[in-house]
């Protein structure tokens, strides 16, 4: 298997441009979770011209809502959720400079041309390694609703998250090739 | 006969645990069915992420973290004994505060919220809870909180009677297809055949609580359960979704006779966790 790609956000054009469905990444450094509720608080602020609580250019959104800590650690399980669910607000962070998703599942032909258009890459995590990959988030913090509870947007500090290239900024899609190579019949 | 008294605090003790134990301890079978996986798997990416969630449930139980941060909605089956005589409550509040107890001392997120405000509870409560009164004089509770990833990619149809065995086969293994990466394959897909429209999504998710690698008693359904996982593994999902020869773990079909004019099915998807405990007390 190829040696995983070590990436911290911010994220540049440059370097979104060469990641390509299939790459595995490590990625260290800061992301933020949003899943839905939180999406449809940051897409009415955008509409409404109001600033958004986080600065969304170059930044990697992190699809999960994660169990409460236990006594002493910084976050309970933390898996990825389904992205699609985050589909009718993905373009509009996109247009507004968000160069990462990290989630599961499939994504909505808007979102892929946005990606495009826009140079973001969609990374999927191991849906259902909750406890797996909270050993990889060093510190979680609210930053905002947080009358969301596990819904609020944290600031999260990562270490080597392990995340693969789903689809790239090209409209590549793994789901789709990887389907194709393994179906019989 | 004489009547036994089961104070429902004692249900509740049961669920709190139950609910804890189910979601961090990945069960026996479930285990086993990745193993077998994982040596079966061509795919180098699908062998990854079956080490990946193997570990996972090695940290889950060690640990005592959840094994997946849906903890999901606690669906609660109880077999209640017919010379049982519950005492000292409402039955269905004591399930509740176990679920409030489980999902407070486990550390297991709140889920449940109102469906049109989205406000959500902060407990993780109220249970489905389902009750069938039974011989005898023992109270069983099989426990399943269902996580919601596969739970959305669940589907009921009604067919004529001239769709077939056939039919509802291209129905189950379309709706696996269809849900591609979403439920987080490796899935379990639980099938109820019959009934009415409600039955039919009740079997499928009762079938969700036998252990993985058990067959339906009777041999047609046990060769059409084999037949479905056969079907669906050529799909080439493949773990997570990224190609592959495992895609279910396997396919538990459950049966109720019908109508003359329909055939009922229900196709409800798992993730390869499969949570089910149970207790009898």
């Amino acid at each position: 298997m190829s040696e995983s790609i070590r990436i911290r956000p911010p994220l540049s054009d440059d370097t979104v441009v060469r990641l390509a469905a299939g790459d595995r990444v490590l990625i260290s450094g800061i992301i933020y979770s949003a899943r839905d509720a939180a999406h449809q608080r940051l897409v009415e602020q955008i509409r409404e011209n109001r600033p958004l609580p986080v600065e969304l250019d170059g930044q990697i959104i992190y699809y999960v809502g994660p169990t409460p800590p236990k006594p002493g650690m910084p976050i309970g399980a933390a898996g990825p959720t389904t992205s699609y669910r985050m589909d009718p607000y993905a373009p509009i962070l996109i247009e507004r400079g968000l160069k990462g998703m990290i989630g599961k599942g499939l994504r909505g032909d808007a979102v892929i041309e946005a990606m495009k258009r826009h140079k973001a890459v969609y990374f999927a995590a191991t849906g259902g390694a909750g406890a797996l990959i909270s050993k990889t988030i060093q510190r979680a913090e609210v930053v905002a609703y947080e009358d969301l509870g596990t819904e609020a947007i944290r600031r999260l500090e990562v270490e080597a998250f392990p995340a693969i290239v789903v689809v790239d900024a090209h409209g590549n899609d793994l789901y789709r090739e990887g389907r194709l190579k393994y179906r019989r019949g | 006969m004489d009547v036994r008294e089961i104070p429902v605090a004692k249900i509740t003790e049961v669920v709190r645990r139950l609910c804890i134990e189910a979601n961090t301890i990945l069960g026996d079978d479930a285990v086993a069915a990745l193993e077998a996986s994982l040596a079966v798997e061509e795919s180098p990416v699908g062998r990854d992420i079956f080490r990946q969630l193997l570990r996972n449930a090695e940290i889950a139980r060690t640990e005592g973290i959840p094994l997946c941060q849906d903890t999901g909605v606690v669906v609660v089956f109880l077999e209640i004994g017919q010379d049982v005589h519950l005492t000292g409550g409402d039955l269905e509040a004591a399930v509740n505060e176990g679920v409030r107890q489980g999902y407070r001392d486990g550390c297991l997120r709140a889920s449940t919220l109102d469906p049109l405000t989205r406000k959500n509870f902060g407990d993780n409560t109220p249970a489905v809870i389902h009750t069938r009164l039974v011989r005898g004089d023992r109270v069983k509770v099989a426990l399943a909180p269902k996580g919601f990833g596969s739970e959305n990619m669940s589907q009921v149809a009604l067919f004529p009677p001239s769709h077939g065995i056939e039919g509802i086969k291209k129905f189950v293994v379309g709706r696996v297809d269809a849900a591609g990466p979403n439920p987080c394959p490796p899935v379990v897909v639980g099938v109820g055949i019959g009934g009415t429209m409600e039955k039919a999504a009740l079997l499928s998710k009762q079938s969700l609580l036998r252990d993985l690698g058990r067959r339906h008693p009777d041999p047609a359904v046990a060769r059409l359960e084999l037949e479905l996982l056969e079907d669906i593994n050529n799909l080439g999902i493949g773990p997570q979704g990224l190609g592959g020869r495992i895609t279910a773990l396997d396919v538990h079909v459950e049966t109720y006779p019908t109508h003359i004019a329909s055939i009922p099915v229900a196709v409800n998807l798992q993730c390869h966790c499969a949570r089910h405990k149970e207790a009898v007390i």
